[in-house]
């Protein structure tokens, strides 16, 4: 039976009429619900100054004591400070990490004092990437790291902003939404403040600083959004103190001269940013980190690697054919390099083998040598000996004849041992000399007596 | 009160996401606004939703789906025209856009026309299986693009009903084959089609029946077990899974009972209500699609 596969017809979207309630209408609750037993996640990035007033403003936003300790001015670097924190109104559960810049702009050369911020904001971003290009993932519940809104304090000083300021807010607005604030604006005058904000605007603008645009596509908050755009950047003051005023107690902060109220929109432009950052705009800042930032990142990165849409020749090119070249090219290039290597290998064992065998070659011989040394040496020794044993078998004779003799003239000589006697008391007193003499006359009569014609020992064997 | 206490993670790289501690609340800062927020942005994208109809023909699947959206999404086969029987398997697929209070959805059905109907019916789920497949692979190609779009469209199939014979006895060997196979590629809602052939006793008897038969199968149908998320979803789970399959009744014409203006049948012997359970759990079949 042939089974063909009919390709779905064309689709036009025809819009239809219900004549009845369906009850889809509750897609967009579900949706919330769904996402409200997830929780949300919020990551915010602090850019300023040490002592600008950074953590007192994130705890008179989210109106807690996030209980950090100040930090001191002796960095020798900028680090990230990531805290998380997770709090909770109502129903809906909001997991927030504060990231703090520790020792920015203390230090005596800023030349890089952007590099950590950007390192910190890829790194986040390259987490991201690695979860989604795994095989088994899980993005649902990612706990997404991603800075969503990076608030860049300004130093209140009235005039302009700082090329500091300027370097790392270029640095960072291709990568994270950036919403500049002026901070401790209780510094300032209200004169002075309306010309520092034109000021930062119109240097924001010349230097090309992308900063966060607040949407203003749909009806329901591009009212709003754009009469708070007019006020960028805010000038706020933050306290967690509580000061009384009228009969309330507000969060304010006490001068000799008056009270600066944080939430009296006349004095500071506070509730404007809790507005725009949290109530209003918070999805939205979520969605440009996802849609813009990450996708360039993710663009860019994957780019790199050498990945392309399509071919030099404009064919699209699939992402799985290019694995598959990279792979090979990348088993290809470890195959050369385990050749190598074996080769290497192999050429250093041949080397050390033809030393080995010089050094066997060597000791062989010395051996050799020392074996034929030896024997040349036992040789000598076995010949000595045999000499020896050959004189001394020659003196065993010598004696022996001696002793004959010997004993021939001692017969010879019993007759006269009387007057022998007297020669022989005379002669033990000589006894020892002749003793001597005597065996010295041994050896001259055995000498003698080996040449018995030589008269001349005869003699000197009497005597 | 919890005393506050914080746990500094380590800095310049990761976030160390576990250890996150709640502070003590003074005042209110707007947090839940974000709720709002995500109901406009979802207001205005739209949704969209993909259901395919699997059932031998007659049974009752045009009917059905033009019920459900109350609206004429197919022209339903009248009996007595000769339609001819189509010789393969087919799938066409219609897209309309629905609103209703605001929401606006995309709803494609697509019908399989063919399914069952030949002598032999070997391998017949096998173009399906391919269908679902292919919506899938599209949506991994745009995915892993470099340039991606914004917004994906989809076009996977988010829910597929299957259309159970009323015989009164048990599933047949074509469905349990169905079933196993697509039980595991797509979210399966398997319904008892033209219910009204069955007495009361009969349907539950029936019911009970199938539920045993995809239980000693193992075949998952929605809501899955291994999807269920917490408490509360067990619960409001498991009270559906008492009453799959459902029985459905499709009706799309309209009679008067009792002075209101109703879908139903008639028959000789009364008129016929359509009923159907509240379309909530099928936008939960989108969800745990994701």
């Amino acid at each position: 039976m042939a089974v063909a596969v009919g390709r779905p017809s064309n689709e036009e979207l025809r819009n239809l009429s219900l004549s009845g309630h369906v009850g889809f209408d509750s897609l967009p609750d579900q949706l919330v619900n769904k996402s409200t037993s997830q929780g949300f996640c919020f990551n915010i990035l602090c850019v300023g100054e040490t002592g600008i007033g950074k953590s007192t403003l994130m705890d008179t936003l989210f109106n807690t004591k996030f209980e950090s300790d100040p930090a001191t001015h002796n960095e020798p670097g900028v680090r990230l400070k990531a805290r998380s924190y997770e709090l909770q109104e109502s129903n809906v559960r909001l997991k927030l990490t504060i990231v703090d810049t520790v020792g920015f702009g203390d230090q005596i050369n800023k030349d890089d004092s952007y590099k950590p911020i950007v390192e910190y904001i890829d790194a986040q971003f390259e987490a991201y990437l690695q979860e989604e290009l795994k095989i088994k993932r899980s993005l649902f519940n990612y706990h997404d790291t991603r800075i969503h809104a990076c608030l860049y304090f300004i130093a209140p000083t009235g005039h302009s902003l700082k090329s500091l300021d300027l370097v790392t807010m270029k640095k960072l607005d291709s990568k994270v939404n950036i919403i500049p604030i002026i901070a401790k604006a209780d510094t300032i005058a209200k004169n002075e403040l309306h010309k520092f904000k034109s000021k930062i605007m119109s240097e924001l603008v010349s230097n090309g600083v992308q900063i966060y645009q607040f949407p203003t596509d749909e009806e329901t908050v591009a009212e709003i959004n754009a009469t708070m755009s007019v006020h960028l950047p805010f000038a706020v003051v933050g306290s967690t103190e509580e000061v009384k005023i009228g009969n309330k107690m507000a969060k304010a902060r006490q001068y000799p001269w008056g009270v600066v109220q944080v939430e009296n929109e006349n004095h500071c432009d506070f509730v404007k940013l809790r507005e725009m950052l949290i109530r209003v705009n918070m999805e939205d800042l979520r969605e440009q980190t996802h849609t813009r930032h990450y996708e360039l990142y993710r663009r860019c990165k994957l780019e790199e690697m050498g990945f392309k849409d399509t071919d030099p020749d404009s064919k699209p090119f699939s992402l799985q054919e290019t694995y598959e070249a990279k792979r090979n090219e990348f088993l290809g290039e470890l195959q050369k390099k385990e050749e190598e290597m074996r080769q290497m290998f192999v050429m250093r064992v041949k080397e050390k083998e033809a030393e080995l065998k010089e050094a066997e070659k060597e000791l062989h011989e010395k051996f050799d040598l020392l074996k034929r040394t030896h024997q040349e040496e036992k040789k000598k020794v076995e010949d000595k000996k045999k000499e020896l044993e050959e004189e001394v078998n020659n003196f065993q004779k010598k004696k022996a004849a001696a002793q004959l003799l010997q004993s021939q003239a001692q017969q010879s000589g019993a007759q006269q041992t009387k007057k022998d006697k007297d020669k022989k008391n005379s002669s033990i007193v000589r006894g020892s000399q002749s003793g001597m003499s005597f065996s010295i006359s041994r050896l001259t009569i055995a000498r003698a007596s080996m040449d018995p014609l030589n008269c001349r020992s005869w003699l000197q064997a009497i005597q | 009160m919890d005393p506050l206490r914080h746990s500094p993670s380590p800095s310049s790289s990761r976030a160390s996401s576990p250890r996150t501690l709640s502070c003590e609340r003074l005042g209110y800062v707007g947090i839940e606004a974000v709720l709002d927020q995500l109901k406009i942005k979802a207001m205005k994208m739209g949704f969209e939703f993909n259901i395919m109809v699997v059932g031998q023909s007659g049974l009752g699947k045009s009917t059905m789906v033009n019920t459900l959206f109350k609206s004429k999404i197919w022209k339903s086969t009248m009996p007595g025209l000769r339609v001819p029987m189509p010789q393969t398997l087919q799938l066409h697929s219609v897209t309309h856009v629905i609103e209703e209070n605001g929401v606006k959805l995309k709803l494609t059905v697509t019908d399989t026309p063919g399914f069952g109907d030949q002598i032999n019916n070997d391998k017949c789920w096998d173009p399906i299986l391919g269908y679902i497949n292919e919506q899938y692979e599209r949506y991994l190609q745009e995915e892993i693009l470099i340039t991606r779009q914004r917004h994906i469209p989809d076009t996977r199939v988010h829910c597929c009903i299957y259309f159970v014979p009323p015989t009164g006895h048990c599933l047949r060997p074509l469905d349990l084959e169905f079933l196993q196979r697509l039980c595991r590629a797509v979210n399966v809602v398997p319904v008892i089609a033209r219910a009204d052939s069955l007495t009361i006793e009969e349907r539950e008897a029936f019911r009970h029946r199938i539920q045993d038969d995809l239980k000693t199968h193992s075949i998952e149908v929605y809501p899955q077990k291994s999807f269920d998320e917490d408490v509360n979803d067990k619960i409001l789970n498991s009270k559906i899974r008492e009453r799959i399959p459902f029985a459905v009744v499709g009706a799309d014409r309209e009679h008067m009972v009792n002075g209101r203006c109703v879908l139903g049948r008639k028959t000789k012997w009364g008129i016929i209500e359509g009923h159907f359970p509240c379309l909530s759990w099928l936008g939960g079949c989108e969800q745990s699609h994701a």
